[in-house]
């Protein structure tokens, strides 16, 4: 990389848009797209565009998170110099472990101090895209900003906390707004939870935050220094899904159908995940799949129409499964009828059940359930 | 106290497979691709590792290259170990002399100095070209049992095949009183596996015997083998009862593709006690669409099936264009077929182009006789591949 980054990846925050979820994982960990996680796409991003070292804050419910990354080999991340580092909460009898963004950075001021990159992204496990990252830090550097703020066009969010931007035409962020209502009210920037910025920049941010006791980036530090900030807005064009609700999951997850979705986000199979060892997907005779993603472990013998199968699940004979995503290693019997559902890891659908939900609405049914 | 292990294994990887014909034009057969994700090796590496066997010479000689590259520092197989591990041996020059690998046996002595590394009490011998799961600790408990000095795992195979093997004549507490190499008249149904357990001792004695034998063929079936029981060595046959398959041939490496298929499929591979691993490619999940037919196969992750599959195996990224039908046949990774085109009971191996409207293999109700499509080619559209026939460079069709 040109310009010498190290990634930073917050797995909790965001947790509370998705509770069904991220109950008992974190966001960072939660299932997407047949056979990755949503830390993959961060994570993915950032090998591509060449970063080698990538902090991950964790808070809670992380072990999950700790199994997926290993060493970070499957991620090509497994390095003398750098890799991955976890960041789990340090504290001693004074500190609580943090709440917010800025207390989770003031945890790791100590990792910021050791790195030597001149530059640092930020990212959230929000967000299903594939970005180049050298280019947004290309782009700070060319318009000389303090921070640099990806967003993308939106029409409406979901989200229990976002930003909005209002950039001017050179791109600086003019105006920022917290949680403003914006449904309905026509298109506008979303801040996608991706920053770019000097690695001693956010080292002084969280110097001046400890100094004067600040406890939210956004209200502290970006919507206050709007002004006296050089504070960017870098316009992200390609596909983004924001995960901010389970409506918001089941609707990105199926867009996955499409094959200009699959093309942008996957590009030549350069999403990296954990790799599990199945063997390839065995389709029985009388099967019948369409239009749906299948990993691989799986065994169908039944009908599977606009799905979205994770690793090792198995759907029995006489069985229908429509708009419908199935997370690893779940089990559907024989004679099951499934319509707009969403069964998390390990879940048990014994014979001739029958379960509906709607697009609005999925039918969520929580991991290792049996029914 | 010197760090040892109590067996060390040797995996002969260097056979050229000539009759996979345009399949090893380019790769040793132990790098050909079987089971839509696996290539033959995975099967002793992972028996090996499963088998608490973790310190492995693969042998190469034939186009090693990919081979290599595929097995690289052995991680995909956990055996990636600082003492011990898979290390690649090829051929070497050495002070005295250099040779190539003339035999599988000369191919073990020249890495005599590897084993002996490793101060091993036992060698175990296995061949790159079987498809098969087995737990080699239970063979080599065995051989402890019965005080051998080689043991060697054999399997019944149906006496009309007989002659197609080394078949072992052994007396009821399985000692081997005889060999017969691919008898006109086989005596015994009992075959010969390929795969071998030494003390190492003997074998080192063995093998520097044999090398200095004029005439020998360097090989442990013909030669080495012999040698120790004419010499009144302790020897010993394992009987294996579960699925083995040798590929060396097109006809049994479609037949060993089809045995994974089925409700109740003769070869499992999905077994969760005795995992086969494998170097995964990295590629999303296999997408079906609204035209796709799947019945009866396996499909690879990163493939696009719009077209009809029946009764075969696909491995990574192969497409199949809407009005194309795939049957009875292995395609092998990043493979396209087009629209409307027809592959009947064909191999296609690997970055192949069936183009629009052609046809490979078609039977026409007729016998069953393999296409075979090399690597890389492309077969123009509307073109006629007829069952049996081997491509290996791109095909236009008889009329052009």
């Amino acid at each position: 990389m040109t310009y010498s980054t190290v990634g930073v990846i917050f797995s909790n925050i965001h947790d509370e848009n998705i509770p069904e979820l991220s109950k008992r994982r974190t966001m960072a960990s939660i299932p997407f797209g047949g056979r990755y996680r949503l830390v993959d796409f961060a994570l993915s991003n950032m090998v591509n565009s060449g970063i080698t070292t990538v902090g991950i804050v964790t808070k809670n419910h992380y072990q999950s998170l700790l199994e997926h990354l290993g060493s970070g080999k499957d991620w090509d991340l497994a390095r003398k110099d750098g890799g991955i580092i976890l960041l789990p909460p340090y504290s001693n009898e004074t500190d609580k472990p943090y709440f917010s963004r800025l207390e989770a950075l003031m945890g790791i001021k100590s990792f910021l101090e050791h790195r030597r990159e001149d530059f640092v992204i930020l990212c959230d496990c929000d967000g299903v895209l594939r970005i180049d990252l050298s280019e947004v830090v290309r782009f700070h550097e060319e318009h000389r900003a303090d921070i640099t703020m990806v967003c993308h066009e939106e029409e409406s969010v979901q989200s229990s906390y976002y930003i909005t931007l209002e950039p001017d035409a050179e791109h600086r962020v003019r105006a920022l707004r917290i949680n403003p209502d914006v449904n309905g009210k026509g298109r506008f920037d979303l801040y996608i939870n991706l920053m770019a910025l000097k690695r001693e920049t956010l080292i002084g941010i969280i110097e001046n935050a400890s100094q004067y006791g600040f406890t939210s980036f956004g209200r502290d530090i970006l919507s206050k220094n709007v002004d006296s900030m050089r504070i960017f807005g870098y316009p992200f064009k390609g596909y983004y899904a924001g995960i901010n609700s389970l409506e918001a999951y089941f609707r990105h997850s199926l867009e996955f159908l499409k094959k200009s979705v699959r093309s942008e986000v996957f590009g030549a199979h350069d999403v990296y995940t954990k790799v599990r060892d199945s063997a390839p997907s065995k389709y029985s005779a009388g099967a019948q799949v369409k239009n749906s993603l299948i990993s691989d472990g799986c065994t169908i013998e039944g009908t599977v129409e606009n799905c979205i199968l994770f690793r090792g699940v198995k759907v029995g004979r006489g069985s229908v499964i429509r708009n419908s995503i199935i997370m690893q290693d779940s089990v559907i019997g024989m004679g099951v009828w499934l319509e707009c559902v969403i069964a998390d890891k390990g879940v048990i659908i014994r014979d001739g059940r029958h379960l509906s939900g709607c697009e609005k609405l999925p039918y969520f049914v929580g991991k290792g359930r049996m029914l | 106290m010197r760090r040892k292990k109590e067996c060390v294994a040797m995996l002969l990887a260097g056979g050229q497979g000539s009759r996979l014909y345009a399949l090893t034009n380019e790769v040793a057969k132990p790098a050909v691709g079987y089971g839509a994700k696996y290539r033959i090796i995975d099967f002793p590496l992972s028996n090996c590792i499963n088998s608490g066997i973790d310190t492995v010479g693969v042998l190469t000689q034939y186009e090693p290259l990919e081979l290599n590259e595929y097995i690289g520092n052995g991680q995909p197989w956990d055996l990636d170990r600082a003492f011990g591990g898979v290390h690649i041996l090829p051929p070497y020059q050495a002070k005295k002399k250099s040779s190539w690998y003339e035999g599988t046996a000369s191919a073990v002595f020249q890495n005599v100095g590897f084993m002996k590394q490793y101060s091993p009490d036992y060698i175990l011998v296995l061949s790159g070209d079987h498809i098969y799961k087995m737990n080699y600790a239970k063979m080599l408990r065995e051989h402890i049992r019965t005080g051998a000095d080689c043991t060697i795992a054999a399997i019944e195979v149906p006496q009309k095949e007989a002659s197609r093997f080394g078949i072992l004549n052994v007396r009821p507490d399985g000692s081997i009183y005889e060999f017969e190499e691919k008898p006109k008249e086989p005596k015994g149904n009992l075959a010969s596996m390929g795969i071998y357990i030494f003390g190492a001792e003997k074998l080192y004695r063995y093998l520097e015997e044999d090398d200095k034998t004029p005439g020998s063929g360097r090989d442990f079936g013909k030669d080495v083998l012999p040698a120790m029981l004419k010499a009144g060595e302790k020897m010993f046959s394992y009987r294996f009862s579960g699925y083995w398959k040798d590929v060396g041939t097109i006809e049994s490496l479609w037949e060993a593709n089809m045995d994974l298929l089925g409700e109740e499929p003769v070869f499992n591979v999905g077994d969760p006690d005795w995992r086969i691993q494998s170097r995964n490619p990295n590629a999303p999940p296999e997408y079906l669409g609204q035209t796709a037919r799947v019945e009866n196969s396996m499909i690879a992750l990163g493939c696009e099936i719009d077209g009809t599959v029946e009764n075969s195996l696909l491995a990574t990224g192969v497409i199949v264009e809407e009005g194309a039908l795939v049957k009875d046949s292995v395609v092998m990774a990043g493979s396209v077929i087009r629209r409307g085109a027809l592959v009947e009971s064909a191999i296609i191996a690997e970055n192949v182009t069936v183009r629009e409207g052609a046809r490979i293999g078609e039977r026409n109700g007729g016998a069953k006789k393999i296409a075979v499509l090399g690597r890389n080619i492309t077969v123009s559209a509307g073109a006629k591949v007829g069952g049996g026939q081997i491509l290996e460079g791109d095909f236009k069709g008889e009329n052009e």
